[in-house]
């Protein structure tokens, strides 16, 4: 007995068609080719000798794919010293997408190199005439990722935040989610990728307010389609990798170790 | 129609067990398994002390195959206590420690510190295929290996029935069963990962996995399997119960395993096929052949074959 659904799970090399650097720590590959991926599926990223890693994608509009990465472990930070022509794996996509409706009004939330995905979402929302609100947090001004991307859309409003007040509201991201929410014109849902400390903040806040939210959870992963079960979450015992990582927000709020802790990949608990 | 088997004085609702190294992490992962249908849990490898695996791609599939190269990562006792202890404090179906050492004296002290822990079963991986550059040939390739870990885990383990988990990749699994027999084991696990193999990327023509090569499971090593348990059965006299497992997707298969002498049946890959549900879709599957074909329980099915060939017989 075979099925079809497993033809994406050997990796596949191919040459990056280009690259772009960010910012000093932030690059994005471009591959010509597409995996049919939607907004906040992610694909294992092999850079072949060295290691494979989970990386959201950042866009994927049925011709070309693009990641977009920091560069913050050995393999990432080996991945960004390639250059075009240079062959990197590709295997997915996998896990769960953003969910909308057309025309609806939604709120992206997204922290860091978050950014990526919440701009996938953006642009495959605003095809579908959604109106949108992307809040693009960082550090400082020379962190912020996409923000011409995100201006260029249909429909788009951006607001920044900076922790340092180089550039738009000075504090988090969160800060104008939140006055967003308790204003006049809530909007119908609200999706969010960045740090766990910020996701926790987005779910308290939608929780609070009542609106429907989606955040992008990421645990530890290997197999990156649920056989390996290094990313099940307590206490559900769900794996993140299919279940995930877009979870809804009173999913995520059965999730003790949601904001808590996460495993690494012996198992082994860490506190956030 | 009645799935329960008992092994060893522990009761299993069905024959289903969730086979080590899938899935097998936490508590919360087990009880998850057990709430998907599964008779029985078997936890991933577990190390006396931190143990690291290998990097990544580790697990790579095709409709045909898998082949995994995760290297037995463990966090070590302290984990395993935290894990099996919750589990413990709420336990919805029986549940298998699988013990894995570098040495035959540490796999006596590992059994040591985890039969305190009151698993049902203790497993013992003498056939990991994906150690071998840092550990040598797996214990499971040598008749006097095996027995000597069998005869180090038994006589620390008490009441706590011990199966030998064994490698396909010998000459005669028979022999190495018999030995392991003699030297006290309780009962087997037949079989683990097959080869090891390979696999290529064209365009870098390096090896995917980065442990260069995997042990092979999946539908593919299914009739491996069935012979290695029907030779198992045999060279121990249909005495000693046989967890079957190795390419299990469907209830007709298992329903094979069990005819081949297996009593219990291991489901691992096939959650990567079949999703989560798959041990609820065996048991339907198993039931739906055991009721069209009169059969009232599938006890009376272990070691079938072996029945047919000898009636069968001039």
């Amino acid at each position: 007995m075979t099925c079809g659904c497993c033809h994406n799970r050997l990796p596949v090399t191919h040459r990056i068609a280009s690259v772009k650097r960010e910012t000093e720590q932030v690059t994005s590959f471009t591959f010509a080719v597409s995996l049919g991926a939607k907004p906040g599926q992610f694909v294992m990223v092999w850079l072949p000798g060295v290691d494979e890693v989970p990386m959201s994608i950042a866009n994927d509009d049925g011709k070309q794919l693009q990641i977009t990465f920091f560069a913050v472990g050995d393999t990432t930070k080996k991945l960004a010293l390639l250059k075009k022509g240079d062959l990197v794996g590709l295997r997915g996509p996998f896990g769960t997408h953003y969910e909308w409706k057309p025309k609806q009004h939604l709120s992206l939330v997204a922290g860091g190199y978050g950014a990526a995905p919440m701009f996938f979402a953006a642009s495959e929302a605003a095809k579908d005439q959604c109106t949108l609100t992307a809040i693009v947090g960082a550090r400082s001004k020379e962190h912020l990722l996409y923000l011409d991307a995100f201006a260029k859309l249909k429909g788009t409003t951006v607001s920044v935040a900076t922790d340092d007040g180089s550039q738009g509201h000075k504090g988090y991201n969160v800060e104008l989610l939140s006055a967003l929410l308790k204003g006049k014109k809530k909007p119908d849902q609200v999706f969010a990728c960045g740090p766990e400390r910020m996701l926790v903040a987005v779910s308290d806040l939608c929780h609070e307010q009542k609106v429907p939210c989606q955040i992008s959870l990421e645990r530890y992963m290997k197999c990156g389609y649920g056989l390996c079960g290094n990313c099940t979450v307590d206490p559900l015992g769900i794996r993140l990798c299919t279940d995930g990582p877009v979870v809804k927000n009173e999913l995520a709020r059965t999730i003790t170790e949601f904001g808590k802790y996460h495993r690494d990949h012996l198992g082994k608990k860490h506190s956030l | 129609m009645s799935l329960s088997q008992t092994v060893r004085g522990v009761t299993f609702q069905n024959p289903t067990v969730l086979a080590s190294g899938i899935w097998g992490i936490t508590a919360s992962s087990w009880r998850r398994v057990a709430a998907n249908g599964a008779g029985g849990i078997t936890t991933k490898s577990l190390w006396l002390a931190e143990h690291k695996g290998h990097p990544n791609p580790t697990i790579i599939s095709t409709p045909h195959w898998t082949l995994n190269a995760v290297g037995v990562p463990d966090a070590g006792l302290e984990k395993a206590r935290e894990e099996i202890g919750d589990y413990n404090k709420k336990k919805p179906v029986p549940l298998i420690a699988n013990i894995i050492a570098n040495t035959v004296d540490n796999y006596g002290k590992t059994a040591a510190e985890i039969v305190q822990l009151q698993p049902d079963f203790l497993e013992v991986n003498i056939s990991c295929p994906n150690v071998e550059d840092e550990f040598g040939k797996p214990f499971a390739c040598s008749v006097r290996d095996a027995s000597a870990v069998t005869k180090a885990v038994k006589a620390v383990s008490g009441k706590i029935p011990v199966f030998i988990k064994l490698s396909p990749n010998v000459d005669d699994i028979g022999s190495i069963a018999s030995a392991c027999a003699e030297a006290g084991a309780d009962g087997f696990t037949v079989i683990n990962t097959v080869g090891p193999g390979m696999a290529i990327d064209l365009r870098s023509r390096l090896p995917i996995l980065a442990n260069k090569v995997g042990g092979m499971s999946g539908p593919a090593i299914k009739p491996i399997a069935v012979r290695c348990i029907a030779d198992v059965y045999r060279a121990t006299g249909g005495k000693f119960p046989i967890i079957g497992t190795g390419g299990i997707m469907t209830g007709e298969d298992a329903i094979e395993f069990l005819l081949a002498g297996a009593t219990l049946i291991g489901i691992g890959t096939a959650i990567g096929y079949r999703g989560a549900e798959v041990f609820r879709m065996v048991c339907e599957e198993m039931t739906a052949w055991c009721e069209a074909e009169g059969v009232k329980s599938v006890t009376e099915l272990t070691g079938g074959m072996h029945r047919a060939l000898s009636s069968s017989r001039p």
